[in-house]
């Protein structure tokens, strides 16, 4: 029997709420794509297409699905003091997301080169000050080109992919022995999906039963070395989840209500939820269709390039105001 | 002389007449300077995708049927995740598969995952493995044929981007390079530190220090005679310089040779002081890492006791550890 799920609104109008708080997550997808293109012309590159695919997921994460705890004010990053086990360690990324408690979510970020998508989305929401976004890839900075657990919304060290649903589901286990009631949400990229430790992680998760374990994949297609399915095929991934035992979600990634959709629909079932949210890596920028299939690290090459991200960037700032 | 895309250049023409080399990539191609092999050479190319547990031990299993696979990624893939792997699959059967690791040490601005600050450490301790390093453009162009040469798996700490020229000769397998000759410190140093050493050792000179230099390209086997007479030479002091972690590298090579011969002066070891980096620019590592030339003058004056007017124009010197703008894009 197939657990997949697919959902769309196919644009239909909003429900009850008259559509809040689906504005404010499109606000906030478009203030992410409109700030990392700011960077990207700023530092004449940057991981740019992924903030591009994922930002919906990431907005509709903060604004509507993630119960995390507010924060009185906009953190600050200071810059970077030392690693783990030093004297002077840097404070865990993880306190952007606000306090832990057992009935608050907790959201554990996968994939360390979306960091400056991350760090965007919670400048966005008002959880990472103004300002420090500007420091993003400087000497001393903790806003890392690759985040490690000392960048803001780090919680885990990740950049050696495929490792962090494996701590993930050690986290989600350890509330699950202790009762929280809160969620444990993972966010990750496909590619990663073509390393062995995933399906590990995915099959201790399911034979665990973690049904408060909730995974969100940005299914973009994309690798360094070009499109997934030329460079080593990860699909059909929704059968491959199935047959491990999880609960699918397919979704378009760039809606907004049909991926909040994918979890209101989730039901304690005994089996963790990973929602499929296909994406385009040029969304809201289709100047960049141009390039695929070598879409990873985005630089400005030609007075064309930078005319055209100019343009995208003044009509990306104009919808925001 | 600085030069790019020394690697670039050099497997494809090297690789041409030699059918039987096969080189597979971990989804870093144009990051490990391989994108013009693929595109020249397309049937002795394949990619493995991100999953490097499975690419260590599929490359055993070619090299089984007769093929030399030529493994490309970061160095730091191909050491920390696949290590059983590499026991197991490659290094128990002693198949000739050649690891081709980029970024080492903290040549990447990637952070703690994308830096291979033990690899050195590790590869070491596998029997059946030997350890090359590359400093320089002819270091790169030679170590292809030296680790061809070996009936065995081998392990390349691998350079990209702008590198400097700074020998002549072609490197040999277990043989140290003689960079400088004197007589009241050696010091010894590895891959990208060594134009470091050379560009201090000038300025300690002047100071009357007088300096027998090394240029480390094996770090296993490590039984080069020369060795030996190198550590005899130094009156005052020994001194190591490494791009790795001071435990288990360059520092540890020494020091075993040290403890075989019964040495009779102090080791410094000069490296990453047992501690993970963080992700910034290389230089700017390397300077907290004391890696750069005006920390190793300070280090080497301070343990003899003199202190030293380091030039301004020192940090002026350009030290290539810039990358192409190609490499930038793909971390």
């Amino acid at each position: 029997m197939s657990t997949v799920t697919q959902t769309s609104t196919g644009g239909l109008p909003a429900t009850s709420d008259g559509g809040a708080w689906q504005k404010e997550a499109e606000r906030v997808a478009r203030r992410i794509r409109a700030r990392v293109l700011e960077l990207t012309i700023l530092k004449n590159g940057c991981y740019l297409s992924q903030a591009l695919s994922s930002a919906e997921v990431l907005a509709t994460l903060y604004t509507k699905i993630l119960k995390l705890e507010d924060l009185a004010e906009a953190l600050p990053s200071p810059p970077f003091t030392g690693v783990p086990g030093s004297e002077h360690r840097s404070p865990s990324g993880g306190r952007f997301h606000g306090e832990q408690a057992e009935d608050r979510d907790r959201f554990l970020i996968s994939p360390a080169h979306y960091a400056v998508a991350i760090y965007a989305a919670l400048e966005s929401v008002g959880r990472l000050a103004e300002g420090e976004l500007e420091s993003f890839n400087t000497d001393g900075s903790t806003l890392e080109m690759i985040g490690a657990e000392h960048s803001p919304g780090f919680e885990l060290t990740t950049g050696s992919f495929g490792q962090a649903l494996s701590q993930s589901g050690g986290i989600a286990f350890a509330r699950h022995l202790r009762g929280d009631t809160g969620r444990t949400v993972v966010f990750m990229s496909d590619g990663e999906l073509e390393e062995g430790q995933t399906w590990e992680g995915v099959q201790a998760a399911a034979f665990f039963k973690l049904d408060k374990l909730m995974l969100f994949v940005d299914v973009n297609g994309q690798q360094v070395d070009g499109l997934t399915k030329d460079i080593m095929n990860v699909e059909p991934i929704n059968s491959r989840f199935e047959a491990f035992g999880w609960e699918v979600a397919v979704v378009d990634g760039h809606d907004v209500a049909a991926i909040n959709e994918a979890v209101e629909a989730k039901e304690r079932n005994g089996k963790p939820l990973v929602v499929l949210a296909y994406t385009d890596t040029a969304k809201g920028m289709p100047y960049l269709n141009a390039r695929k299939p070598n879409l990873h690290y985005v630089r400005p090459k030609t007075e064309d390039d930078k005319t055209a991200f100019a343009a995208a960037l003044a009509e990306l700032q104009e919808e925001d105001s | 002389m600085i030069e790019t895309q020394v690697h670039s250049r050099n497997i494809v023409s090297w690789a041409k007449d030699k059918p039987e080399v096969f080189v597979l990539s971990g989804d870093l191609t144009g990051s490990t300077e391989i994108a013009a092999f693929k595109s020249e050479l397309p049937e002795q190319f394949y990619s493995l995708g991100m999953a490097e547990q499975n690419m260590l031990s599929w490359a055993g299993g070619m090299a089984r049927e007769g093929l030399v696979p030529y493994l490309h990624t970061f160095a730091v893939f191909l050491v920390r995740r696949p290590y059983d792997q590499l026991a197991m699959s490659i290094c128990y059967p002693n198949l000739p598969v050649k690891l081709v690791g980029f970024l080492p040490g903290i040549m990447t601005p990637g952070g703690v995952s994308h830096q291979a600050i033990e690899d050195i450490s590790l590869m070491r301790g596998l029997p059946n493995m030997t350890v090359l390093e590359v400093g320089d453009a002819a270091d790169i162009e030679s170590v292809l044929d030296v680790a061809h040469a070996v009936n065995g798996p081998v392990y390349i700490r691998m350079l990209r981007g702008a590198i400097p020229r700074l020998f002549d000769e072609p490197m040999q397998l277990d043989r140290i390079r003689h960079v400088s000759e004197g007589e009241d410190v050696t010091i010894f140093s590895s891959g990208i530190c060594t134009e470091e050493v050379i560009r201090a050792a000038r300025v300690l000179e002047e100071h009357g220090v007088s300096i027998t230099h090394r240029h480390v390209t094996t770090h296993k086997p490590f039984n080069d005679p020369a060795i030996a007479d190198s550590i005899r030479a130094a009156k005052k002091a020994v001194f190591t310089v490494e791009n790795h972690t001071v435990i288990g590298g360059l520092g540890s090579e020494v020091a075993e040779t040290m403890a075989e011969i019964g040495a009779g002066v102090p080791l410094v070891r000069i490296g990453i002081d047992d501690t993970f980096a963080h992700g910034a620019s290389a230089r700017y590592l390397m300077e907290e890492h004391g890696l750069t030339a005006r920390r190793i003058i300070e280090k080497v004056a301070d343990h003899l006791g003199f202190r030293v007017e380091i030039p301004d124009e020192i940090d002026s010197i350009d030290v290539t550890v810039d990358v192409g703008e190609e490499q930038l894009e793909a971390l």
